[in-house]
């Protein structure tokens, strides 16, 4: 570090982990070496705190990555668990794994000019998806609480709006296509279930189409240059004046006064 | 059991003993007063991270020169180059591409995406996964004037009413114009948009909107976007090469200056490769990681500011990076939660801050640097703040009220991520309050790029967080998206004008000269023992550890 770094008084207590008082010490295994953390860190921070600086494994940090999907079980338990290691607390005796990467097979397609209906693409994209055994551990598997087998059965069934639907949470992590038996990689079939649905079977926003149409033909280029060239006070005038859309209003239905600038 | 301990239930019973009263005021329409915009100026200068002199010094070095900047920054603009001193060879580029996109977040895929459009092939380097970024964080929405009560006009009212008046207005008036066509490019990709069942977006408002038009994905927005453009991105394996884990660490320059390629690392082999590239987009994103002021931050794990380093080495200038948003709600209970970010939408929604003893002390919804002066000034100031067993200070979120307001599973809906993310410590937000202080959310400023996201370097544009003067010194909720987006966009399309052109007679040799000269300066300014930079990754490590690292890794 330069030498010119001074002492920061800080207005907050930081990102480090702070073990509530009193916390005990308890040992956990890496990749099956034990080491003794704080209880209450979750596994991301508790592999951080035994001195591990994450290349792979690590990403938002906040749930919602799927980067740091984690297989663990206890010592002396036969169960399998998986969890996100950013949102699993530790616990006595954890063995844990993370999972860096997961092949998956995920085919090209166009989503424009479907051939056939919604339904028949995805059969032609993805057939293993119609040979789900139906066995459930990719539901239990998944850290996001999503059922996956019953949107996989929703898929079969084509009904892609269920499908897009129940699969909505999903973060990509791919835990479900670790385990599963068919060999289906779920979470690629349901991104592409979801484009094809929001695509092809949800109708579009008729008013944005219009407003693009306006875009297109400079209209707000023109209100913009206006202002542009307007006196900072006046534009705060402008600000500070504009009229408020009532929280409580209807879509689509309410109007400002100055029907000018729309 | 409710993952609150008993000390937390007596002062639970505060918040619950004013909330009746306080959903009958709301459902009234009465909110507790905005500040006037003299008492912002006031607050934000008494209270805000941002006016406090402490912990920010001049830079001494490069294009900001005498500039002050919080000390993380400063000390990173003075760092010097991994590749100082050491043998390279440039002569046989690995790589040679028509557009170099460094940063696979929104930004960076968006002008990966724009480039490819116009038939181009494009590199993407990227430090961590494709889409491991900022963008997949961003929960609330992503604004666009497209309802007919609504314009870009107003769009852009708020936007630089929001930012106090410092917004760069090009910018500002490119992203208000461009946000329609951005919504409905996300439509046509198959994004799936909260509607109504005829296929009318549903909107509300956020922290400083005149009109409702932030557009949602549950409280996923950000990570269903990335999750689309990336899809698009991967359908297009013939043009859009994507490189992860392997990060640029300095950008390679002609012996004018101008920007022809860059040096990436493989963060797993150790291996350097050089790239040759008709132009380059920086779309790196923010800094959240280098903790400013010591706050916690709601960042992804790579938000390191990697770009500003490489660009202020070969000669962009910064605008507003001394600005910082700190988001008002990030949790700070449970332990677990630390940092994490509650979207604005909870409050969008019709929760209330309140202090400890359950009663409210500013309106909800003010922007965001508001907002935040106004929880820092109850706890530190007032000492009306909670104190976790941690030691962390906070405020009530009132959560609950949502449901009271909107009906039963409201907060089950609208918010399922936050639920989730709470009920695994056995917090039911749809029934107990949130505890949150502000979190280090956003990097206002950045490269100083103009409307077509050129940085005034020949063949570097740059695009998203990395880059400054869309929003001034403050960032109104979903904007973030929309910015990465419409900007992205923007710089891929000028990035593959400028390499098409760059065919035609530019010097293109690799060169690290821009480089020596900036070390050259380094030691001029007495600069003697500089960090090396960038920063790639955070380090965590704790002094146990530390100490018993007797030799270098």
């Amino acid at each position: 570090m330069a030498g010119k770094k001074k002492e920061i008084k800080p207005l907050a207590t930081g990102d480090k982990t702070i073990p509530p008082k009193g916390a005990k010490m308890i040992p956990i295994y890496i990749m099956g070496k034990e080491y003794l953390v704080p209880e209450t860190l979750t596994i991301m921070k508790a592999v951080e705190y035994s001195g591990f600086k994450y290349v792979r494994g690590c990403g938002c940090r906040g749930g919602i990555c799927g980067a740091c999907a984690t297989f663990y079980r206890y010592l002396g338990d036969y169960k399998l668990h998986t969890g996100l290691a950013c949102q699993t607390v530790v616990g006595p005796d954890m063995v844990l794994a993370q999972l860096p990467f997961f092949p998956s097979n995920r085919p090209d397609y166009n989503l424009e000019g479907l051939e056939s209906s919604p339904h028949e693409e995805l059969r032609r994209l993805y057939p293993e998806v119609f040979k789900c055994v139906g066995c459930g551990t990719c539901t239990r598997t998944c850290p996001m609480d999503i059922d996956v087998m019953d949107y996989i059965a929703l898929m079969k069934r084509g009904d892609l709006k269920g499908a897009a639907h129940k699969s909505f949470d999903c973060v990509l992590c791919g835990l479900c296509a670790s385990r599963c038996p068919a060999q289906i990689s779920q979470f690629t079939a349901a991104m592409y279930v979801r484009r094809l649905h929001a695509r092809h079977e949800v109708p579009k926003a008729a008013h944005l189409e219009s407003r693009v149409e306006d875009v297109k033909n400079g209209k707000y280029e023109r209100m913009h240059k206006e202002l542009a060239k307007m006196k900072q006070d006046d534009i705060k005038k402008l600000y500070v004046e504009r009229e408020r859309e009532p929280d409580m209003s209807e879509l689509g239905k309410w109007m400002p006064e100055d029907k000018e600038h729309l | 059991m409710s993952g609150y301990g008993p000390e937390f239930q007596e002062l639970i019973k505060k918040v619950v003993a004013t909330r009746p009263a306080r959903v009958e005021a709301s459902r009234r329409g009465e909110s507790f007063p905005a500040l006037t915009m003299k008492e912002r100026e006031i607050w934000l200068g008494k209270y805000h991270p941002d006016y406090k002199s402490d912990g920010r010094r001049a830079v001494e070095v490069g294009p900001n020169k005498g500039d002050v900047f919080p000390e993380e920054v400063s000390v990173l603009l003075e760092s010097k180059s991994m590749l100082t001193d050491v043998e390279v060879n440039l002569d046989n580029p690995d790589y040679e591409t028509d557009v170099l996109v460094i940063g696979a977040g929104g930004a960076g895929t968006a002008a990966a995406l724009a480039a490819s459009d116009e038939g181009l092939n494009v590199l993407v380097s990227t430090k961590l996964r494709h889409g491991d970024s900022n963008t997949v964080m961003a929960e609330g929405g992503i604004q666009g004037a497209d309802q007919e009560g609504d314009s870009p006009y107003y769009h852009y009212l708020d936007v630089i009413g929001g930012g106090h008046f410092t917004n760069k207005t090009a910018l500002a008036g490119a992203m208000t114009n461009d946000a329609p066509l951005i919504i409905h490019w996300l439509e046509k990709m198959g994004m799936m948009f909260d509607k109504l069942p005829d296929g009318r977006m549903k909107v509300r408002h956020g922290g400083g909107t005149s009109r409702k038009r932030m557009h949602s994905a549950g409280d996923m927005t950000g990570a269903e976007i990335m999750r689309v453009v990336k899809d698009e991105a991967r359908n297009r394996t013939k043009s859009i090469n994507v490189l992860e884990f392997s990060p640029a660490v300095e950008l390679l320059t002609n012996k004018e200056g101008a920007v022809t390629g860059a040096v990436l690392q493989n963060l797993e082999t150790h291996e350097y490769y050089v790239v040759k590239a008709g132009s380059v987009v920086i779309a790196t994103g923010g800094f959240g990681r280098l903790h400013i002021q010591g706050f916690p931050t709601t960042n992804h794990y790579g938000a390191t500011a990697d770009g500003i380093v490489m660009a202020y080495r070969a000669g962009v200038s910064l605008t507003d990076l001394d600005s910082t948003q700190y988001h008002p709600t990030g949790a700070i209970y449970p332990e677990q939660n630390v940092g994490l970010l509650i979207t604005e939408k909870v409050r969008g929604l019709g929760a209330q801050l309140l202090n400890v003893d359950g009663e409210q002390f500013c309106f909800p919804l003010e922007p965001r640097d508001v907002e935040s002066a106004c929880i820092i000034r109850e706890c530190l100031d007032l000492g009306k703040g909670f104190t976790t067993p941690t030691g962390r200070p906070g405020v009530w979120l009132d959560s609950p009220m949502i449901d009271m307001l909107h009906g039963e599973g409201t907060v089950r809906k609208e918010l399922p991520a936050k639920y989730i993310q709470f009920k695994r410590y056995d917090i039911d937000i749809s029934k107990e309050p949130m505890l949150i202080y502000p979190t280090l959310h956003y990097q206002n400023g950045g490269l100083a790029i103009n409307e077509f996201g050129e940085t005034g370097v020949e063949g570097l544009l740059s695009a998203g967080e990395v880059a400054g003067g869309v929003h001034g010194r403050n960032r109104l909720m979903g904007n973030s998206l929309l910015d990465v987006l419409v900007f992205g966009r923007r710089a891929g399309l000028k990035a593959a004008e400028l390499s098409k052109k760059s065919k035609k007679g530019k010097d293109t040799t690799l060169t690290l000269k821009h480089i020596e000269d900036f070390e050259k300066e380094l030691k001029k300014s007495g600069i003697t023992d500089p960090m090396v930079g960038p920063v790639v990754l955070p380090d965590y490590t704790p002094d146990h550890v530390k100490s018993r690292r007797w030799t270098s890794l």
